[in-house]
């Protein structure tokens, strides 16, 4: 593990437990996953979402999911999420609503020129409103421009923040604030305009199968670092503004699976293909 | 390009050889920026700011800055230079007039996040009518927005101004952004004499761990910065830590003073202080005001001119004084409101001394005959 994170020895008696059990048994240096998760400290210490809250069990998914903890930064924006980063033990940024991709196009420019020979994976995580509404052209400008980022978006369709208004990702004709007669256009087929736009690795995964969804978020980090950008969308519905009950998360994505109106998807490019081809052959020796 | 040796700042900026440039407004923003050591720079058009950033792109392909691109609009555009700034790297980037507008939401996120950004503002008119000609409205807008503001009279001021405000707000007690702003037009699109430094000096790199705030660089240990957000609760602590963030932002661009008058010689100018009839103003309209005075003079009237090159913060104190020995303060300024007449009579004690005017705008000429009708107005 790199020294950064190791506990000055005069500080020892002084620092918080939590802080201590992040270095001792945390994910840095070592080779955590979402298979792992219950037996090592999280970087998300606790969370004030809500009971049953199917973007908190994203973000746990995703960042246990991440190659290399101790090199990313991760850039989100307003809305639920923005209130779990502040509890995360990752450099995190929250600018503005909706600018997320762009202040992570000039951050990874940035933090390529200060580290050339070291990988800092730049990792945007925002919601629906932010990746698909307000935020949609510099979302998409990042991608034309092949920005070396990572886009995440948690789904849970709607603005929920702001107390369950519809967005462009919730379903036609769902009845939410702003929608009071229901909604009366499709779902934004964001993966298909990000594969549009030149994204070299595109997913549309669930918090139902963690093991495909860390495949997924690893797969697009690592086709942002050799190849060009990468998006995954992640379905997290939402108990409080859908009014399901708390417990019924999981069984409400896999419904979504099961009728059709929410199809885990995956695009490749060949670039891509040869570079997880590569590493697979380099991990198999 | 040629091979650049890193100087004290004072050497570039007091140069014991000096080379004279009949340049653009728009070319001495190249110059400034030749000699600074940007490590970036990001592009958005709008007339009449968009040479200025042909010109930084044109010093990107000649390797005197290493990263450079046009974004897609000027919100995007302020929000990837944000995210270099947090990533701890000097950036510069220009607007202007409705790119300013567009992009406001980003000014006090900037400040508010501790960025020592330098941003050269173009100013122009606002919509509607369209207008693309020259005014000083945008000033009005960004006078609260926690940003330091720089206004440049001519092309000289703008290359002395860019080139100084890396190190003013790179400065770990300021670290707020700088704005220079200049006449849009008036000054970027005519010529005038420049003296600048030689080419082969740059100023000394910015170092990202000068910064109050860590840097966003996976380089400083990440630990969670609280238990609870903020944002979320309705408590005391919660006001508390809001309040007193906002007071340090004001802080620090108080704390620039000392920076602004150690690299600037002082926040304003001043010709016959302590004449009956003083004519206040920044930008061009104070150049217009200089020859309204020199008029004056010739005519055996008693009038001098104070201008004002720091905007924010505002030379309080020395206005205060001024206006003190003032019979009447004539404030002629480029646009329709009448901000800096507003500012001034904000800080002295007799307002009744202020002429807010001429005021021009729509992309007028101010000429001084105005002005001076104005001070045979106070001299009957």
């Amino acid at each position: 593990m790199r020294n950064l994170f190791q506990v000055s020895a005069a500080f020892e008696d002084i620092m918080p437990a939590e802080y201590k059990s992040l270095i001792e048994n945390g994910p840095f240096g070592g080779d955590k996953g979402v298979t792992d998760l219950g037996t090592f400290k999280e970087l998300l210490e606790e969370h004030p979402l809500c009971a049953g809250c199917g973007l908190a069990l994203s973000l746990r998914l995703i960042l246990a999911s991440l190659p290399n903890p101790e090199h990313t930064i991760i850039v989100g924006s307003t809305g639920c999420s923005a209130l779990a980063f502040p509890q995360a033990a990752v450099h995190n940024i929250h600018s503005l609503f909706g600018n997320q991709n762009a202040v992570a196009s000039g951050l990874k420019r940035a933090l390529s020129l200060r580290f050339p020979d070291v990988v800092k994976d730049v990792v945007v995580i925002a919601g629906d409103g932010a990746t698909a509404d307000i935020g949609l052209d510099m979302v998409m400008h990042s991608w034309f421009r092949q920005e070396r980022i990572t886009t995440i978006m948690l789904d849970n369709e709607a603005y929920a923040n702001t107390g369950g208004q519809e967005s462009g990702m919730s379903q036609e004709g769902a009845v939410l604030n702003m929608a009071p007669k229901g909604k009366n256009f499709s779902k934004i087929s964001v993966p298909e305009l990000a594969w549009a736009s030149g994204c070299a690795y595109v997913a549309a995964v669930t918090p139902a199968n963690p093991r495909k969804l860390q495949s997924a978020v690893r797969r697009g980090i690592l086709a942002a670092r050799e190849t060009g950008s990468s998006y995954i969308q992640v379905y997290s519905p939402c108990p409080t503004n859908y009014k399901f009950k708390p417990n019924q998360t999981i069984e409400k994505v896999k419904s979504r699976e099961k009728d059709g109106t929410y199809q885990v998807r995956e695009y490749i490019s060949d670039e891509a293909q040869l570079l997880f081809d590569r590493l697979e052959e380099v991990k198999n020796g | 390009m040629i091979t650049q040796k890193i100087v004290d700042p004072e050497k570039i900026y007091d140069p014991s050889e000096k080379e004279s440039l009949f340049i653009t407004g728009s070319e001495a923003v190249k110059e400034a920026l030749r000699r600074a050591n940007v490590d970036m720079a990001i592009a958005y058009p709008i007339t009449p700011q968009s040479e200025s950033m042909h010109l930084a792109g044109d010093l990107f392909a000649e390797g005197y800055i290493k990263e450079y691109f046009r974004g897609e609009n000027e919100f995007a555009v302020m929000s990837s230079v944000a995210g270099a700034a947090m990533a701890g790297v000097r950036v510069f980037t220009a607007t202007g007039g409705p790119g300013t507008l567009r992009a406001f939401e980003l000014f006090p996120t900037w400040a508010g996040a501790r960025l020592p950004i330098v941003c050269s503002f173009m100013t122009r008119g606002i919509n509607s009518p369209l207008t693309i000609q020259p005014d000083t409205i945008e000033m009005a807008c960004l006078l609260d927005s926690g940003i330091i503001m720089l206004h440049a009279e001519t092309a000289q001021d703008l290359y002395d101004m860019i080139l100084r405000a890396f190190m003013i707000a790179e400065k770990t007690d300021v670290h707020i952004p700088v704005g220079v702003f200049c006449d849009g037009f008036f000054v970027t699109h005519t010529r005038d004499t420049v003296e600048v430094a030689p080419a082969e000096m740059k100023l000394p790199p910015y170092d990202a761990y000068s910064s109050p705030v860590p840097a966003m660089d996976m380089e400083n240990a990440p630990f969670r910065h609280m238990r609870d957000p903020f944002v979320m609760k309705s408590n005391f602590i919660s006001y508390a830590t809001h309040a007193s963030w906002q007071q340090e932002v004001m802080a620090a661009c108080e704390r620039s003073r000392k920076y602004i008058q150690q690299y600037l010689g002082s926040l304003i100018e001043t010709e016959h202080p302590d004449s009956e009839i003083l004519i206040i103003s920044s930008g061009t309209a104070i150049s217009q005001g200089r020859e309204a005075m020199k008029s004056a003079r010739a005519m055996g009237l008693d009038v001098g001119l104070v201008k004002i090159k720091s905007i924010r913060p505002f030379p309080e104190e020395e206005i205060r004084l001024l206006a003190r020995n003032a019979k009447h303060i004539i404030v002629p300024e480029f646009n329709r409101t009448g901000w800096m007449a507003r500012e001034i009579k904000s800080v002295i004690e007799d307002t009744t001394k202020v002429i807010a005017g001429p005021r021009v705008f729509g992309g007028m000429t101010m000429p001084p005959e105005s002005i001076l009708d104005e001070i045979r107005r106070c001299s009957k």
